[in-house]
Formats: structure tokens, C-alpha cells, sequence
């Protein structure tokens, strides 16, 4: 906590204590509700809420009754596998597709420039209910409907736009001497590229297909209309699931995701202090 | 006259300024290279579906298709008056309904009719049905033939009806989107008193627009206060927003389903505490408290963080300098600090006002029955009425004003300086 200025004094030090009494409670509404979902996943009972035993941390309350009814439900393990399918072949396509892209848009003399990027990004900013029904349209036209070939695709659509922002954002702070650098001393252009473009761009590379894998595995909106219940993944699975009937099987499938987002969270906390570094060391 | 400068520099019939001009043309479209293959893919796969789909809003070739003979001869029918359409409309009519009986298009475009004209629907497909066994020698003969199905070929609404919509593109759709029905007694459009439409795209814009205060009210603090700690506690405590902002969607819904409802931790904690009774708990879910609370939490991070990136280019020697000028706390906040959040405050502003009146998953699952937006509205249409006509004109309606909002957006941020995560 910074110290308080040796002039501040009266209401100010009120106001100053009130702040972060504030800012506290609004930080606490943030995580809260997140957290409290794992000690209810280990609930002996089918509750969501805390019953007697578990707050007098009786290990009678606990149990981990809903793991197990996770690993031995065949439709949640079907949703794994859709899951891992659809959202890895997404990722890979979208993060090379939209590196690609990347590499011209960062050129500041290509053509329609402004006009390209609008168009690149546009899938992030209709809103997910349009794109979905269009989709939705689209594949049962060319008869892609309810195929996962369909579904990775509407999802590939989806995810470029992040890989696109990120990688472009990476290269705009790309150094063009260095390329002329490696020519100077012999390098052709194949050299070049996989000496010294890719391990410069790799960590906004990164980046973007966390995002386009966090974008397609969390996707549920188009994935309802555009697949069918054979390409069911994790996250239909606990929307439908909310829908009919909730089960606390659900609350362990949340905690384990929570788990899996805060190892995303650190990996890109990795790269970004490793890029500060890189940044600070071409200074 | 050349001179001799000029002369060496033609080689192979160009000029060297030609020559770096086309050098340069093709480095320019040589950048297009890479773009094109995610280009073609986004116009294929996003762009035209996109579009296709918005067309349906006004699209009514269906109707002029199946209703081959006789369209063309009811656009020459005088309406106004309340005289029925000649013999000759009838027997065309007939005739549509007994090859449009086939392959059953008719009674699609009965229920196409419907939307419009109630009563159609069922009409149309039981002359369908009974179309196909007649005959008949005259147009006389045909109409006769028709009245004796249905009384209601004898009524001139349906007729005005039918005529109304009957050309290849219709205003029905936008219309119906905007509460306005045609009354064919009157042949007018009027307006539909309970208003369905734009009461929903009112609730969707102010829910919006109160979870967009929201989130303002809530974050600005926390971005103040972020961006004036020393970067070691700032980066330990921005994982607050990170954690919720890189969690499941659905994972955050469920937290709050759990949280909120009547048997959940809040209730329970609120009766155990004896603040409320065990009879009278809180209603908070299925309807707008529900939506409000759930989704301020889920959009919150979208306000917090472009805001602590405007924060944190701000100079703590601004407020500094304000206050040994004299400036009093408020006056040095309010003068100084605050007017270079303004672009922030945009940022944050638009992204969460665009992502919120936009949203489906969080309405479905916490809104009930009056805290959904026109998202749901429209996948009911999709999925469940099948009136695609009207699910376009509401998307497309939709789709306006995100643009709109998205278009201010870049003129505040611009999209390449947008920042994720």
C-alpha cells in the first residue's frame, strides 16, 4: 500500500480510508462468487448451499461425491472430448490464419488498411446472437450443420479476430532494422523468418491463441445453434444443464475450470513480464 | 525535347520513376498477400451468412414464387374499394393452390401470410387439402368452388391481405419488429397497443445502460486507485479482475444461479443472520435483479481495464503540481485528474454498453421472465416460432446500433489500440 503524502489530513484522510474500504468490497464482488463455488463442490449433500456439517468443517459434509459422478458420467466425458476437438482444431486454425493476417496488417502501407481491420475483427463485434443465427443458416445451407468440420469453423471465425488484435499489436513495435540487420550480414528471407520474426512475435502468437482458445472453449451461444448434440462440449453441457435441472456435478466441472483459468491467467502473466523485459532490454 | 539525363534513365521503356512507382505498387499489394487467406475466410464463413441472414428481413420471394398466377393478376386489383377480385384472380389462385399443394410450398407461404393476416395459415391449407380434388370448367366455376372451402375467400380483408404482401420484398418484418401490424379493414399500419417490440428493446437498452453505470461506478474507483499503488501492489491485486475475467462465462453464471437463488448462500446468510424471514426470502434471480447484479460482475473487468490503462499513463506530478497550486483535493480531481480520464471512461463505457445489449447466455439462465434482452427474443425466433423474417429484422435492428456505438468506439480508441486482457 503506498504510504499517505505527510499533507494529507482531516475528511482527506477519511476519504482516503474510505477508498479502499470501497475498493475492497468491489474486489471482493469480484472473486467472491467465484470462489465460494469450490467449497460447495466438495458438498456431501445436493445443495448450493452451505449446510450445517460443512460449516462446522465436519468432514462428514464434505465429499467428493460430484468428481466422481464427473469422471463417470459418459455424457460429461463426451463433452470433454468435443471439447478438446473443436476448441484445439479452432485454436490452431485461427491462430495461423490470423497470424498471417497479422504479418500484412502491420505493414502501415497496406492498402484499405482501416477498412481490412474492421472487416478481420468484425466477427468480435457483431453481436454473438447475430452471428450465431447466421451461421446457423449458413452451414444448414451447405449442409454443415450439426458436423464438427461446421462447428470448428464457425468457432475458427470467432477466435481470429483476438489472434489478429494481439499479433498485430506485438509487430507494430517490431523493430524493421533487424530484418535489414540479418540481411546485411547473409541471411535469406527463409533464415529471416524463423530467426528472427518468429522468436520476436512467438510470445503475441501466444497470446492470441490463449485467446482464441479461451474464445472457443467458452463459446456456447454459437456452438447451440450451429452444432447438435453430438458435438456437445463442456459448456453446452452446463448450460443445458442449468436449464433443466441443475446438479452440484455442475459446481465441480466450475472448479475445475476455475483451476484451468487460473493457469491460463499465469501463463500470460509469464509472457507479459517477459515481453516487459524484452521491451526494456531493446531499450 | 529530352534531355540527356532523362533519356539514361529509360530502361527497358520505362522511366526509373515509373519503374519505383510499380516497385512500390507491388510492395504494397505484395502486404495483401498474407491478409488474403483469413480475408476470403471471414467473408465466407462471417461476412455473407451475415449478411444473407439480414436480407431475410426483407425478403419475400417466397410469396410472388408460389403464388405464380395469381400475384401478378392481384397487384391489378383495385383495393380500396370494397369490391372482391374478378373470377379470373380466383381461378388463378386455384391453380397456384393446386401445384403449390404438391410439393406443400403453399402452406408455407399460408404461414408466411399469417404473420400478417391471422386466420390465413389455417385457411390456406385446408383449400390446399380440398384444392386438389376439384375441378372446374370456368373461372366461375373456380370461384364458386372456392367459397364453397372456406366462407372467409369471401371476405375482403384476406383478399387485401394477400395483395399487400404479395411482392418480393415486404416492410412486414420491420414493421412487426417495430409493433406495427397491418389492419386491412382500414389498409393501414397501426400500431399494436401492448407495444411487445420496442418495450423489449427499451428494457434491453436501459438494463444496459444501468449495468454500464454500474460498472463505471464501480471500477473507476478501483482503476484510481490501482493505478496510483506501487506497481508491485498493483499487479497483485489487478489479478482480482483477471481471475473473473478469464473465468467461464458459464462457470460466473452458475455462481451467481448458486449465490442468488432462494435456497442459496445469500438467502441462507441473510436468514441465518435474522435480517430476513425464513418465509419471505429475496426474490433476486429470474427476473432483472438477477440479470443486473450477474451481469455488472461479468462486465466489470471490461470497464476496469481500459480505464486503469488511461489511469496509468496520467502523471501523479499533475495533481501534485494542482494542489501546491493551491487546488483543494476535489478541485485537483476534478479539474485536473478527471478530464484525462475522459477517454478511458469511452473505452470503458462503449465496449461494456456494445457487450452487454448484446448478451444471451446470462438473461437466459438469470433473467426470468422480464429481465431477458431481444438476444433471446431473437433465438426464440430462430430456434422456436421459425419466423426467420422477423428474428432478421430484429438482429438487423440490433446490429445498427452496435455499429453505431462501435463506429464511436474507434473514433475514441481506434481499434488498433485496442488492448485484451
Amino acid at each position: 500500500m503506498s504510504a499517505m503524502p505527510q499533507y494529507i489530513q482531516g475528511w482527506e484522510k477519511i476519504w482516503h480510508y474510505a477508498l479502499r474500504v470501497f475498493v475492497g468490497l468491489v474486489l471482493f464482488y469480484l472473486v467472491f462468487p467465484i470462489l465460494v463455488i469450490i467449497p460447495l463442490s466438495f458438498n456431501a449433500s445436493p445443495f448450493f448451499t452451505f449446510t450445517k456439517e460443512m460449516l462446522a468443517f465436519d468432514p462428514d459434509g464434505y465429499s467428493l461425491e460430484w468428481y466422481y459422478d464427473f469422471f463417470n458420467d459418459l455424457n460429461w466425458q463426451a463433452a470433454v472430448k468435443n471439447s478438446a476437438i473443436i476448441t484445439v482444431s479452432a485454436t490452431l486454425l485461427a491462430t495461423f490464419l490470423g497470424t498471417l493476417a497479422a504479418l500484412g496488417l502491420a505493414k502501415s502501407y497496406l492498402p484499405y488498411r482501416r477498412v481490412l481491420m474492421a472487416l478481420l475483427i468484425s466477427p468480435m463485434i457483431v453481436p454473438l446472437i447475430i452471428s450465431a443465427a447466421a451461421m446457423y443458416f449458413f452451414y444448414t445451407n451447405i449442409r454443415l450443420q450439426g458436423t464438427y468440420l461446421g462447428v470448428i469453423l464457425a468457432h475458427t471465425a470467432l477466435a481470429t479476430p483476438f489472434v489478429v488484435i494481439t499479433v498485430t499489436a506485438t509487430l507494430s513495435g517490431f523493430d524493421h532494422s533487424l530484418i535489414r540487420a540479418a540481411a546485411s550480414l547473409g541471411a535469406n528471407s527463409t533464415t529471416i523468418f524463423f530467426r528472427i520474426i518468429v522468436p520476436i512475435i512467438l510470445p503475441g502468437v501466444i497470446a492470441g491463441a490463449l485467446f482464441a482458445f479461451i474464445t472457443s472453449f467458452d463459446e456456447v451461444v454459437v456452438i447451440y445453434f450451429v452444432g447438435s448434440y453430438q458435438q456437445h462440449t463442456i459448456p453446452w453441457q452446463m448450460f443445458s444443464g442449468i436449464r433443466e435441472r441443475i446438479s452440484p456435478t455442475i459446481l465441480a466441472v466450475a472448479t475445475m475450470l476455475i483451476i484451468v483459468s487460473m493457469l491460463l491467467l499465469c501463463t500470460l502473466e509469464c509472457i507479459r513480464r517477459r515481453n516487459e523485459r524484452m521491451r526494456r532490454g531493446q531499450l | 525535347m529530352e534531355s540527356v539525363a532523362q533519356q539514361e534513365q529509360v530502361i527497358d521503356g520505362a522511366t526509373l520513376k515509373l519503374r519505383f512507382r510499380r516497385a512500390e505498387r507491388r510492395k504494397r499489394y505484395g502486404a495483401l498477400l498474407p491478409v488474403l487467406p483469413l480475408l476470403l475466410f471471414i467473408i465466407i464463413t462471417f461476412l455473407f451468412p451475415v449478411g444473407e441472414m439480414l436480407l431475410r428481413s426483407i425478403d419475400n420471394k417466397k410469396v410472388p414464387n408460389v403464388l405464380q398466377m395469381s400475384a401478378p393478376l392481384l397487384q391489378q386489383w383495385d383495393a380500396s374499394g370494397d369490391a372482391l377480385p374478378d373470377d379470373a384472380v380466383y381461378e388463378a389462385l386455384l391453380q397456384d393452390f393446386v401445384a403449390g399443394a404438391k410439393d406443400k410450398t403453399i402452406t408455407a407461404v399460408g404461414q408466411r401470410l399469417n404473420y400478417e393476416v391471422s386466420g390465413v395459415s389455417s385457411l390456406f391449407r385446408k383449400t390446399a387439402r380440398r384444392a386438389k380434388k376439384i375441378e372446374w370448367a370456368d373461372a366461375a366455376e373456380a370461384r364458386e368452388a372456392m367459397l364453397k372451402i372456406d366462407a372467409k375467400w369471401a371476405d375482403v380483408n384476406i383478399w387485401r391481405g394477400i395483395q399487400r404482401f404479395s411482392s418480393a420484398t415486404t416492410a412486414g418484418y420491420f414493421l412487426a419488429a417495430t409493433d406495427y401490424r397491418y389492419n386491412p379493414a382500414v389498409q393501414e399500419y397501426q400500431k399494436n397497443p401492448e407495444g411487445i417490440y420496442i418495450s423489449l428493446f427499451g428494457r434491453t437498452l436501459f438494463i444496459s445502460l444501468v449495468i454500464t453505470l454500474l460498472t463505471l461506478l464501480l471500477g473507476y474507483p478501483v482503476s484510481f486507485l490501482l493505478s496510483n499503488l506501487p506497481s508491485k501492489a498493483a499487479n497483485l491485486l489487478i489479478i482480482f479482475v483477471l481471475l473473473p475475467f478469464w473465468t467461464s462465462l458459464l462457470v460466473r453464471t452458475t455462481s451467481w444461479i448458486v449465490l442468488l437463488q432462494k435456497e442459496g448462500v445469500i438467502n441462507d446468510t441473510l436468514v441465518a443472520l435474522g435480517i430476513v424471514g425464513d418465509g419471505n426470502r429475496l426474490e433476486i434471480i429470474h427476473n432483472q435483479t438477477g440479470t443486473i447484479v450477474a451481469m455488472t460482475h461479468i462486465l466489470l473487468p471490461f470497464m476496469i481495464l481500459p480505464l486503469y490503462s488511461v489511469m496509468k499513463t496520467i502523471s501523479p506530478y499533475h495533481m501534485r503540481a494542482a494542489r501546491s497550486l493551491g487546488a483543494n483535493a476535489f478541485t485537483a480531481f476534478r479539474r485536473v485528474y478527471f478530464p484525462q480520464t475522459i477517454p478511458g471512461i469511452g473505452a470503458g463505457v462503449i465496449l461494456v454498453f456494445i457487450l452487454a445489449i448484446g448478451y444471451y447466455i446470462t438473461p437466459e439462465l438469470v433473467g426470468g421472465a422480464e429481465g431477458t434482452f431481444i438476444s433471446n427474443r431473437i433465438a426464440y425466433h430462430v430456434r422456436s416460432s421459425l419466423n426467420w423474417g422477423l428474428a432478421a429484422a430484429l438482429g438487423a435492428m440490433l446490429l445498427v446500433v452496435v455499429l453505431v456505438l462501435y463506429w464511436c468506439y474507434d473514433k475514441i480508441v481506434g481499434v488498433d489500440n485496442m488492448k485484451l486482457g
